[in-house]
């Protein structure tokens, strides 16, 4: 059953970027475009998404266990610090570079597009990098 | 501000963020887990991480999602601007970056500003900031 959510919840959540057009890169990046022939779409993607999910976790914040008796993980830290905001406007550039965020970069790499695998490869290098990083600091 | 009526989706957009949060909520409710695309695929690439097959099941079935749509219906455009080098650079500071910064548009802008976080809010804010002036600098002074 858990694995079969997870892979439900997977696919809807795929579903749901086509639908909604974030897999199409140009698009993406005309949202980011304000200055230029702007195309609002995306913000009514976070709109629909969030007036969804706004319930359910405000629901899984009071409980300690899932549906299907799993612990409930949820983040825990408070933080607001450098490698929160540094990490994310390093994001929001690379986002704005090609108009892919991780999301779609999954949902469109089967479809058979040089593009995205070369992308796919450079984001995991990148993730990769951190770990390499990460595990060096804590040494 | 000039906006694009003509490519402007607002009822498939809306419909499309709906399934995305169906999707999160489910997610949760059912795993227990933040439906974060950059969090479950950097934990995956980690050594002794758990929920391993649940992790990499959701990933299948987004992966697989444009397969299963086309059983439907042809697939929605996918465009892309960017050349191999343009890719690549992006690419690589989506990966770090979203590491880094604990999140991306599905774990900070969709759970996490669901939850109210503080956390994700300030991402939010930080991402959206840089990928807006990021586009302005590329296609406005630039000219690219």
């Amino acid at each position: 059953m858990i694995k079969l959510s997870a892979f439900i919840a997977g696919l809807l959540f795929g579903i749901g970027l086509l639908l909604a057009g974030m897999t199409n890169p140009v698009k993406v990046l005309a949202f980011l475009d304000v200055a230029g022939a702007w195309d609002p779409s995306l913000a009514l993607v976070m709109i629909g998404a969030i007036g969804i999910a706004v319930g359910p976790l405000a629901w899984a914040r009071q409980q300690s266990r899932s549906l299907l008796g799993r612990p409930m993980q949820l983040p825990i830290k408070r933080e607001l610090d450098t490698r929160l905001i540094g990490g994310s406007l390093v994001f929001g550039v690379g986002w704005g570079l090609a108009g892919i965020c991780p999301g779609p970069a999954v949902a469109i790499l089967l479809t058979g597009r040089w593009q995205g695998i070369v992308f796919m490869l450079a984001m995991l290098t990148g993730m990769c990098l951190f770990t390499v990083l990460q595990a060096r600091r804590n040494q | 501000m000039n906006v694009d009526w003509l490519n402007f989706t607002p009822w498939s957009s809306l419909a499309g963020g709906a399934l995305i949060g169906l999707a999160a909520s489910l997610f949760v409710i059912f795993n227990g887990r933040i439906a974060g695309i950059s969090g479950l695929i950097g934990s995956l690439l980690q050594r002794g991480s758990e929920g391993v097959s649940e992790k990499a099941l959701f990933l299948l079935g987004l992966a697989i999602a444009p397969l299963v749509w086309r059983l439907f219906s042809s697939l929605p455009p996918i465009e892309f601007k960017s050349g191999w080098f343009g890719l690549s650079l992006a690419g690589l500071m989506v990966g770090i970056g979203t590491r880094y910064g604990s999140g991306c548009t599905s774990g900070h802008g969709v759970c996490g500003l669901s939850r109210l976080s503080p956390r994700s809010m300030v991402a939010t804010a930080c991402f959206m900031f840089s990928g807006f002036a990021t586009v302005f600098i590329v296609r406005h002074l630039l000219g690219g």
